[in-house]
């Protein structure tokens, strides 16, 4: 059975169309991701699921059972907020203690639970501190043990990441994909970072605009988006011009291609390619790979990207490219 | 090169950050220094002196008696348990009513709704302190609006006594309560409230456990303005209060009728030291932490 099921659903905020008809299925124990800009619908998606909004029509069912008129105190899945919503006025156990206490746990199983949950986000040295006391990757932390405390089947993330330094932000992605493997929740997570979605997901949902572009696992979206917004957005993505794709005797439409897909090479050796010819504008060294920005003879900028240890073309020289 | 004009003084302080705040500083504090803590001790002393009983005049005498009779007498502690409780009362009662105003502007009223309300709440302040005590002293009145209005019921106006004195300390001190109520409230952010109920709390439960701890300093802020200003007012118990004396009734007869101000300064402690215990208590709570 599905851990969540959306059907037909549409959201509006006064003329504002945020959700438009949307159909969606979350599988039992996937990490899935909503990934988009902002304002595309996915953090109003993520607060319909809770039940902080409500629908204008259509259905919400969490593991078959219609939630779509529950308040979220009714509704099986718990949140970790964006600004993580850590109660100030309550120490860190106590924080995490306090969905066990609403729902009627006794005194001692509640703060045991709490310590052992903050055992396992290593956190249970800081129990007695107030949350302003724990730095931001430690407050996330907790955010999480809070929610986790109460074994929700499913597990709702709303951009969580986004406030820490990248080097930590790394480390959580990977921790959370750990945490989520080994506890079997299925998590939904909300960001506008593709990487990030890319890192961690299953399956994947693409929106903008209220509507889901795309849903599918990393590969099949980052090698086969739906359309030109999936292609644009996730990842780096060259769109060939016109010119280009009926030189080389394809039919008119449209054609796209990964920066590293392109190889530089000469234009008479291989007849058999695809290619296009440009002067490269800037080589941007980036440890692991050169990013190499070429403005074509027809005036579109492709970038390009090569492994270091690849010969590649300095800037202002004239160089064809070849396309696989 | 880029010509800059020669700034001396600027860039002396500059180079002199102490200095610098020192020079921002010494107004305030000089000021706060004098009006305040030199008054206070002027105060204490004046409180220690006597007076002679035949000239009237000050003595520089050293005495206790004014304190003394200032803490035991039984005028003075009657006129004390009415003042205190007259701030008590008014106090409370303030924050009953600001409660629910302050949660439906921050927290239900439209934007457009809560901007009129927060202009109406502050406009009585546009008003003169003597002007809306007057005001209410003719309201009140046995010929006035409230007897009008309530004589068709078999009702009459309570007229002026300990009730007015309350009323009108009540009305005077509202918006001081309210305005950091509402802040408070409004400061709270919906992101909390969600998480309480995400964790399965009932709106009754998160209101508890989550929005009114949350807005405790507020009220505290605002009981701080109304119990200290009704501990201090004796004009509104002038006004409205008929025989009703408060302690600042008896300060201000000490010192302009029976030409006593040894008298009237011991009698002056009383509401400081009031004062004093009530910050204690509240800072206590650790609710000024978080002001």
């Amino acid at each position: 059975m599905d851990a969540i099921t959306i059907t037909d659903v549409t959201k509006r905020f006064g003329s504002f169309l945020a959700i438009d008809n949307l159909n969606m299925s979350i599988r039992e124990g996937e990490f899935f991701s909503m990934l988009g800009p902002s304002g595309s619908g996915k953090t109003t998606t993520l607060r319909l699921i809770a039940g902080f909004e409500r629908t204008t029509s259509g259905t919400i069912e969490l593991a078959g059972e219609n939630v779509t008129d529950k308040a979220p105190f009714e509704r099986d899945v718990n949140t970790v907020f964006q600004d993580y919503a850590l109660f100030p006025h309550m120490s860190v156990v106590d924080n995490v203690a306090y969905g066990l206490k609403v729902h009627g746990v006794d005194h001692a199983e509640r703060y045991d639970r709490a310590h052992k949950m903050l055992d396992l986000v290593q956190l249970d040295s800081k129990a007695n501190n107030k949350p302003r006391e724990l730095s931001g990757g430690q407050q996330q932390r907790v955010a999480l043990a809070r929610a986790l405390v109460l074994e929700p089947k499913v597990l709702l993330l709303d951009e969580p990441l986004s406030a820490l330094d990248m080097k930590l932000r790394q480390q959580m992605q990977v921790e959370l994909k750990q945490l989520q493997r080994d506890l079997h929740i299925t998590f939904v997570f909300v960001t506008h970072d593709q990487q990030e979605a890319m890192v961690m997901s299953d399956r994947i949902a693409v929106f903008n605009k209220g509507r889901v572009q795309q849903m599918g696992t990393p590969a099949e979206i980052y090698n086969h988006p739906a359309n030109s917004f999936v292609a644009s957005f996730v990842g780096t993505m060259n769109f060939i011009p016109e010119t280009i794709v009926t030189a080389n005797g394809f039919p008119a439409g449209s054609y796209t291609i990964r920066p590293e897909r392109i190889v530089f090479v000469d234009a008479d050796d291989n007849p058999d390619m695809v290619t296009a010819e440009g002067q490269v504008t800037d080589c941007i060294y980036l440890g692991t790979e050169y990013r190499i920005l070429i403005k074509l003879t027809t005036r579109e900028t492709f970038t390009v990207v090569r492994p270091v240890g690849e010969t590649v073309p300095e800037r202002g020289g004239e160089h064809q490219t070849r396309m696989a | 090169m880029k010509q800059r004009a020669k700034k001396p003084v600027s860039s002396f302080l500059y180079n002199h950050p102490t200095l610098h705040r020192w020079a921002l500083l010494v107004l305030p504090v000089g000021w706060m220094a004098l009006v305040y803590i030199v008054a206070l001790i002027a105060l204490l002393i004046t409180a220690l002196w006597s007076v002679n009983e035949y000239t009237g005049a000050v003595e520089m005498t050293w005495t206790f008696d004014n304190l003394i009779q200032a803490f035991t007498d039984s005028l003075y502690l009657t006129v004390t348990e009415r003042t205190l409780f007259i701030a008590v009362l008014a106090t409370v009662i303030d924050i009953i009513l600001a409660f629910p105003i302050a949660f439906y502007m921050a927290r239900m009223a439209s934007p457009r709704a809560r901007k009129l309300l927060v202009i109406l709440v502050s406009t009585p302040l546009w008003a003169g302190y003597l002007v809306k005590a007057y005001a209410w002293r003719s309201v009140l009145s046995g010929s006035g609006v409230l007897d009008m209005i309530l004589r068709p019921f078999g009702g009459h106006s309570p007229g002026y006594g300990l009730f007015a004195v309350i009323l009108v300390e009540v009305y005077l001190w509202l918006p001081y309560v309210i305005t950091p109520i509402y802040t408070a409230f409004e400061q709270v952010p919906e992101s909390l409230l969600e998480a309480s109920s995400d964790l399965g709390a009932r709106s009754g439960v998160t209101i508890r456990k989550v929005l009114l701890p949350m807005i405790v300093p507020g009220v505290v802020a605002g009981s701080i303005f109304s119990f200290s200003l009704s501990l201090g007012d004796y004009i509104v118990a002038g006004i409205v209060g008929g025989k009703t004396q408060v302690l600042g009734n008896i300060i201000y007869t000490d010192v302009g009728v029976a030409n006593n101000s040894p008298m009237a300064a011991a009698c002056a402690l009383i509401p400081i030291i009031i004062i004093g215990v009530y910050l204690m208590l509240v800072s206590r709570t650790g609710a000024l932490k978080r002001l």
